[in-house]
Parts: C-alpha cells; structure tokens; sequence
C-alpha cells in the first residue's frame, strides 16, 4: 500500500519481480556469473546511491529480504514473481517456480508465481506446462526468448513448438504470457532487432494476454506499432521505472510515447527487484509528471493520479483476476509480520 | 628517439581514425564511447588495436561490426603493414577475434555467425536510424528558430549548408548528417531537398509533425542503448570519478576505489 502525501491509500501490484539464487556456488560458469555481474551493473548504474546493496547480498538475498523490501519497507500489496530458469548458467537455477513458491507460501496472499517453459524441449516442454498447472495452479509464465539451449540460442513466440505450447496454456488457462523484450543482454541477434514474433503470436493467441516486459525498449517504436494494432498486449515498465531517477527527462518520453500509443489501461509497473526496490520507485512515480514540452508533442497526455493508481496496480489486478477491494480488506486484516529480530 | 615519436604520432594517427567507426545502435563513435582500451603500432608498422564493450553479453553483430569496422578504417592508413582486432571480455571474443583477423569475407564470417543474419541488411537497418537521429538534431534546431514547416521542407541542400548552426548538437551533427545524404545519394546536387526521408522521399510541410513523431522514437531507442550502455560500460571497468572528497561507501560497495599500489604507480 502507497499512502500518498494527501493521505490516499494506492493499491501496489508489483507485476516483475524476482527471487534468485546467483551465489558462486549456484553457478555452474563463467557465463552465470557474467550474468548476475551485468545485474549488479544495472543495479549500481541506475539506482540512487543509498540504495545499493552489496555484491554478495545482491548475489543471494534471503526470504527475510525479499519479505521485508516488498511489503514492510516498500508499498507493494502483491508481487508478481517471474521464473528465470538459465540452467545452463546455474546449477539449480536462476530463479526457479520450486524455490520461489517455498518461499512464497509462508505468504500466499501476498505472492503471485508464474512458471516458465522453454519450447525447444518438444513434448516435455507440453507435459511440464500441466505439471506446473496441476502443481502450483499457475495463472502466467515468464518467456524468456533469448535462454541458450544446448547449441540452441534462441527461439521465437511464433515457432511451431511454441505455439504448441501456447496453445496448451490457452487450453489450461495459463492466460498470461509476459515476454522478455529488452536490453540485448544474451547474444541473440533475433532478439537484438526485434519484437515481431509478439504480433504474430498476439494475433494468432486472442485469448491469451501479452505483457512485454521493459516495454520493447530499445525497440520502443517497433512495440508501440505493434501494441495499438493488438487489444491484447501490454507494456511492462521493469528496467524503465528507474530512469525516472537518473534521466526523468527521457523517461517523461518514454511515457508519454506509452501513454499515448499503448494507453492508460495497459501499462503494468514492475520494479524487477531485486535489481532495484519498489519504495524509491513508486514514491518518485508517484510525484512524477511529464515536462510539459514533451507532454505537448503528445497531444498532452499525463501521467495523472488516476493513471498512476491503474499502472501501479489495477491494471495487472485485472489481468491476474485480483478484486483489489476484497484483497485491500484481507490485507488490512492481515498487517504485514515483521520479523522480531 | 626518433622511433619513440614516429611510434607516437602512428598510434595518434590510428587513434584519429577509429573515430570513423560508430556503435551501429547507438551511432556514437566508438572512441567517444570508451570502448578503445589501447593501440600498438610495432616497430615494423603492424598495428593492434584492443576494444571492449558494456557488457559480456552486448549483441555478437554490433561486435563484429565495429571489429571489421576498427579493421577497414586502419588498414586504410597508407603506412600500415597488417593489424590485429582484439575484443576482450565478451561471451564470444574468440569467434570474433579469429573472424576478422581471419582475412575471410566479413560478410561470411557474419552470416556464420550471427545466426545467418545478413550483413547489408544489417548495416542499412542502422544506417537508417543513425539517419533518422542526425536529421532530427538538424530539424529541431531549424524549428527552434522559429523557422515554419513549410520553409523547412522546401530547404535546399545549399540553404543547409549556409546555415549557422549555434548549438554542440546540431554542429556535431551536420557533417554526419550531409555525410549519409551523400553516401546514399539522397540530395544530388545543391538544389535537392535537404530534408528527404531515408526513402528519398519528399515531405510535404503538413507532414513534418508526424515525420518528426517518427524521428523521435528512433531517438528514444538510441538513447535508451546509449544510456545503458555509458552506464554499464563505466561501472563494468569501474571507471566512475571519485569525488574530491575522496571515496565514499559506494565507491568501495562498487569495487571502484583501485589499490593503492596502482594510484601511485600512475602518478
């Protein structure tokens, strides 16, 4: 929950975050730990200095952390946490549905778990989708295209074995589908140019929903053309948010571009911790306004408080079937528990 | 002596030459960017250039262009007998190391390499948007003279080039810009339009607005890469200034305060 200055409670879906293991034990080698390096670099490049944590706590952090940086010290009621698998880069994974939903049942009401799949695995890939389902009841999975398989660099949404996929998880009501869409930080070259096989597989799965995660970027202009031609694709803002510290200029752009092509109802705000913690993003979020020039080059669109309140959290609710008046009560019933230490 | 400064002015040379190249994403030269970390030109003119980038994981084509990039640009020197590209500390710095040291085709060695991605197609898709960046740089600059969309799309070549321009962006900008109007052959001749599409289109004045919505999403990617990668290339070989109070907690958090050893040694 977000107060606001004047006293409004905001109810905060964290729709982007993770629960990982990167220690150097975990990693299995050089490229596991080039990975959480890049993360850390991300960490440290864009997050206001006293915010940074050190490298062997960001490497593993502990259920007490993720616990405490959420929902004690930070204003999300719910967060989303996306599965990371990598396992060629780490022994038991990056950030793995089994270790995440241990950790999150000390607190369900609290934590939403999305799975993963990787469809290169062929008729595996299809039972480990109704394993997930049958297991955990998962409501979405997190895609990440650019995952190295074997000889295998990447894959697209709209490969035959994915729609395969795609098509199960429509059948089992896996209904959202957040894509990783972001910095180039795999060598992928499919996925350094482009976000098309979302439109093909956007159009071709209408009952499925299409989150893109850190919004295209740096194909802003490619996602925004494909985001208006489909009702079924959203923006999500992970990587974007903290620019809203370092360079609030361009993220007054990037926002407006958003808010005037994707628009209002299909923004979701993600702090992909534990890179970076929701506290400090939301509160600048939500004194934030667009400069008035590049508001202007937009017909004037704004990030208005009733716009800010649908990006923090009502928009995912919706996709997520959350009834955020009926959470906002049990929540309330149910303070969040800090730990006697 | 004579060596040392022959030596000297070669790698100066080699230096000034290698701005020629650019980031293809972010359409910054590479020199300006930080990524040369050293060049060696031996006694008997062979020349060794070392370039590192943001991160282990930046895109293999954007790496293989700008080492065959590195490659054209000093071959082209008169006096250079042969040379070696060495990219460090990159997930795949072998491959492009052996590929453009090879003396193979890049276009092969980057076919192979890059999941059969096509070189000119490549090249063209980022010439395009380092197009679209420069001519905005010049537009806006027109726009904020108060100059009108009409009397701005029917400028000639020749009136572009009589401007004076005042701003560092716009200045930076115009010999990059009639540079690409001239490799494509967008504006023949001082009568041309100076402001066509990467098409070789006209725009007409009312559609200046849109084209110009246009030219700023290019904007808004190139800068995102550009940001990101300033960012992580400078805290990845820790390279952030240290204030003159000396280090602080975040400097030691961030492994940026360098021993002590190696302070002095460099004084």
């Amino acid at each position: 929950m977000y107060k606001t200055p004047d006293g409004k409670e905001i109810f905060v879906l964290d729709g982007h975050v993770h629960f990982w293991d990167a220690s150097p034990e975990n990693q299995a080698n050089v490229h596991g730990k080039q990975f959480i390096d890049c993360f850390y670099a991300y960490h440290t490049n864009l997050s206001p200095e006293e915010q940074l944590w050190e490298k062997a706590k960001f490497e593993k952090y502990s259920e007490e952390d993720i616990y405490r940086d959420l929902f004690v010290d930070g204003p999300d009621d719910m967060a989303i946490i996306q599965t990371t698998v990598l396992r060629d880069f780490y022994k038991e994974g990056f950030g793995c549905l089994e270790r995440s939903h241990e950790m999150a049942k000390r607190h369900p009401e609290r934590f939403i778990v999305n799975g993963s799949f990787d469809p290169r695995d062929g008729e595996k890939a299809l039972e480990y989708i109704h394993w997930m389902k049958e297991t955990f009841d998962i409501k979405g999975v997190k895609m990440y295209t650019a995952e190295w398989n074997g000889g295998s660099k990447g894959w697209a949404l709209n490969d035959p074995a994915a729609y395969k996929c795609f098509e199960l998880c429509d059948k089992l009501g896996i209904r959202n589908i957040h894509v990783h869409k972001g910095p180039t930080i795999i060598p992928l070259s499919k996925d350094a140019f482009s976000v098309d096989d979302v439109d093909y597989a956007a159009t071709d799965f209408q009952n499925l929903n299409w989150i893109v995660e850190h919004c295209g970027l740096p194909r802003l202009d490619d996602f925004c053309w494909i985001a208006t031609q489909e009702t079924n694709v959203y923006a999500g803002l992970a990587v974007a948010m903290p620019f809203i510290h370092s360079r609030p200029r361009y993220f007054g752009e990037v926002m407006a571009e958003l808010l005037w092509w994707v628009g209002e109802d299909k923004i979701l705000f993600g702090s992909d911790y534990a890179i970076w913690t929701p506290q400090w993003l939301v509160e600048k979020f939500w004194n934030y306004q667009i400069p008035e020039d590049i508001s202007a080059e937009r017909s004037g669109v704004q990030l208005t408080d009733a716009i800010k309140e649908k990006i923090l959290g009502l928009n995912a609710a919706k996709l997520y079937d959350v009834d955020v008046e009926a959470m906002k009560t049990q929540l309330a019933g149910a303070p969040v528990q800090i730990a006697a230490e | 002596m004579f060596l040392a400064t022959l030596k000297a002015e070669c790698e100066l040379e080699v230096w000034d030459c290698l701005s020629a190249v650019s980031d293809p994403e972010l359409d910054e030269p590479i020199t300006d960017m930080d990524f040369v970390q050293s060049v060696e030109v031996s006694e008997d003119l062979f020349v060794r250039v070392e370039f590192r980038l943001p991160t282990y994981w930046c895109s293999p084509n954007f790496a293989f262009l700008m080492a065959f990039g590195i490659r054209s640009e000093v071959m082209a020197l008169p006096w250079v007998r042969g040379m070696t590209v060495h990219l460090q500390d990159h997930c795949l710095g072998d491959e492009v190391n052996d590929g453009v040291n090879s003396g193979r085709p890049f276009h092969e060695i980057f076919a192979e390499s890059c999941g059969g991605a096509v070189l000119n197609e490549v090249v063209e898709t980022f010439m395009a948007k380092a197009f679209d960046r420069r001519q905005e740089a010049l537009l806006l600059a027109l726009r904020a003279e108060g100059r009108s969309d009409a009397a701005i799309t029917a400028m000639t070549l020749a009136a572009l080039k009589r401007v004076r321009f005042t701003g560092p962006e716009e200045l930076r900008q115009l010999p990059r810009y009639l540079e690409l109007l001239a490799v494509k052959g967008l504006a023949p001749g001082g009568d041309a339009p100076a402001f066509p599409t990467w098409d070789g289109q006209r725009i007409a004045p009312d559609g200046l607005q849109a084209h110009m919505g246009r030219l700023r999403s290019t904007r808004i990617n190139m800068e995102f890469n550009g940001a990101l990668c300033r960012g992580l290339g400078a805290t990845r070989y820790k390279e952030v200034a240290i204030g003159p109070e000396g280090p602080t907690l975040v400097d030691f958090i961030a492994g940026r305060v360098p021993p002590r050893e190696a302070t002095d040694a460099g004084r």
